[in-house]
């Protein structure tokens, strides 16, 4: 076999087996919501762990963590900086979370809000927001998920049919297999991760270098400022590095990692879990090796996001790089199929069912949710095919944009006085400001990462009319 | 919402001094450790830190 029927027969290979265990896994039936959207609320701790790292370690730890150092360097610590820290708000926030939507039977973000506050007017702007973020997120996916079948095939595959290929066998798995199946493919997803990441982290060093240390000794001389802050960057400096890690340690906010926590068999499963999630740092550090091996070995490519797997392909045989590329393709496809399916899901029964259909039964409105599937990916593919932002810029627009959500969540739990009209206030104005910058190519704003302007206005205001204007909300208790 | 105890919130913070706040302080090559740039080294000692510090944290809520 020539090498990319070789490469693209491993990557396939993968593919269908993960494709294969996700249908097998789900439950027949899938009418359910409860089902479909949350598990039934029956996972333990191995699988809320596992869910939880299927949803964190996207395309963007594969290709985004090396291309961000083979292009930027220093910078791309806020990774791993922001998810040491974002598992420890989860410690905190997680548990009411899960209380809440117990006692309440909540499925999504949308209907957090909707309880917390009863205003439909701040239900909507969250559900509308929460899907266009996740639709962000997915485009990300869709678009990693270009690059990695286009570079496996050796161009052979143009990258806009794999990404249209890609998102149907996405879709068709997210109808019929739900949250419980998805979850079953990221147990083969994660252990392939590892063991791609320990083959590019330690292998890349040690095929041209003769060691990780040597690797580094070579860049630290050929290279020396590309390591610190800013790195490769004017703009990425000390004080963006804080704000960009307080703002991405809100991942609690995404709408798909709100409703996994309900997934949970119990508030302690939410908390242990917490606990283990900082380890999943170490490999995606491989990355962070594999960046820079990339940096030394394959120089002066068009853009980062294809530094890895250019110089896996000149390293490795091919059928290795069908398996890299193959764990590639589920790092894309298992959080894809988990944004798709919490964005149908917002979009039946916080927006649909509300606004245009208020008598739906339980059955219809699992209906409408399995029919938005098709719709959310057609959109997802259709930005992901005309847009040529890079893979983090992306991601930082997605995050600047939940992470306004923070307050109505956490001060929704705890601050007895906060109003719906504050947190509506602040929400807008949050989102203003952060998406005005960042589409202005004015994010860092004077340093500062613009979600991080966006959540201080956004706060203020949230403080300054909820004490304006007093009137109580439904709350939780 | 019961609220956590003023420890564990303290726990929950020590890392977000050691891997955010802190940055001018640690963001340097020099020196190497185990072969890695002192900045690398710093976030990898802080993510085997945090999940005991964060262990810690989860005894003391369990206990009250």
């Amino acid at each position: 076999m020539s090498a990319p029927a070789t490469a693209l027969a491993f990557l396939l290979g993968i593919v269908g087996a993960a494709a294969a265990i996700g249908i097998g896994t789900a439950r027949r039936r899938q009418v359910d919501l409860e089902q479909w959207a949350v598990a039934g609320r029956g996972l333990g701790l191995l699988l809320v762990w596992i869910l939880l790292a299927g949803e964190t370690f996207t395309t963007f730890s594969v290709l985004g963590i090396s291309g961000w150092v083979y292009a930027r360097g220093g910078p791309t610590l806020y990774v791993l900086g922001y998810l040491i820290l974002a598992y420890i708000v989860n410690f905190f926030i997680g548990p009411p979370i899960w209380e809440a939507g117990r006692r309440h039977g909540l499925q999504t973000l949308g209907d957090f809000f909707a309880k917390c506050y009863g205003s439909r007017a701040l239900t909507a702007v969250v559900s509308l927001a929460g899907i266009v973020f996740l639709i962000v997120y997915l485009q990300l996916q869709l678009t990693g998920l270009g690059i990695i079948v286009g570079l496996a095939s050796f161009e052979r595959i143009d990258q806009h049919a794999a990404m249209v290929v890609s998102t149907a066998v996405v879709a068709a798995f997210v109808w019929m297999s739900g949250v419980r199946g998805v979850t079953w493919v990221s147990v083969l997803k994660d252990f392939l991760l590892v063991a791609v990441a320990l083959v590019v982290g330690v292998g890349l060093p040690y095929a041209h270098f003769g060691g990780i240390g040597p690797m580094f000794a070579a860049m630290l001389k050929q290279h020396p400022g590309h390591l610190t802050m800013p790195g490769g960057t004017t703009n990425l400096t000390h004080s963006w590095y804080v704000t960009t890690v307080l703002v991405n340690s809100c991942l609690f906010a995404w709408p798909h990692f709100f409703g996994s926590v309900f997934t949970a068999k119990s508030a302690d499963t939410v908390r242990r879990n917490a606990i283990l999630m900082p380890l999943y740092v170490l490999p995606l550090a491989l990355m962070f090796f594999a960046g820079c091996a990339a940096f030394l070995v394959v120089p002066g490519l068009k853009t980062g996001d294809l530094a890895l797997l250019t110089a896996v392909r000149t390293t490795f045989p091919p059928w290795l790089l069908g398996v890299i590329g193959g764990a590639g393709a589920l790092t894309a496809m298992v959080p894809a199929s988990i944004q798709i399916l919490s964005a149908s899901t917002l979009l039946a029964k916080n927006l649909y069912r509300p606004y245009v259909a208020p008598d739906l039964s339980e059955e219809g409105l699992s209906r409408v949710a399995h029919w938005a599937v098709p719709f959310i990916a057609a959109v997802a593919l259709y930005f992901a095919l005309h847009s040529s932002t890079t893979l983090v810029g992306l991601l930082l627009l997605g995050y600047s944009g939940v992470c306004q959500f923070g307050p109505g969540i956490v001060l929704g739990l705890a601050w007895k006085r906060v109003t719906s009209a504050g947190i509506l206030a602040g929400l807008v104005a949050g989102l203003g400001v952060a998406g005005g910058l960042t589409f202005a190519n004015l994010d860092p704003f004077r340093g500062i990462n613009a979600g991080f302007w966006g959540l201080a206005v956004n706060l203020l205001l949230v403080i300054g009319v909820s004490l304006a204007a007093p009137r109580p909300v439904p709350g939780f208790d | 919402m019961k609220k956590p105890s003023p420890a564990a919130l303290f726990l929950g913070f020590l890392p977000f001094v050691g891997v955010c706040f802190t940055v001018p302080l640690w963001d340097r090559v020099n020196p190497v450790v185990l072969g890695l740039p002192f900045n690398l080294f710093w976030m990898l000692a802080w993510a085997c830190v945090t999940p005991l510090l964060m262990l810690w944290a989860y005894r003391i809520e369990r206990r009250r």
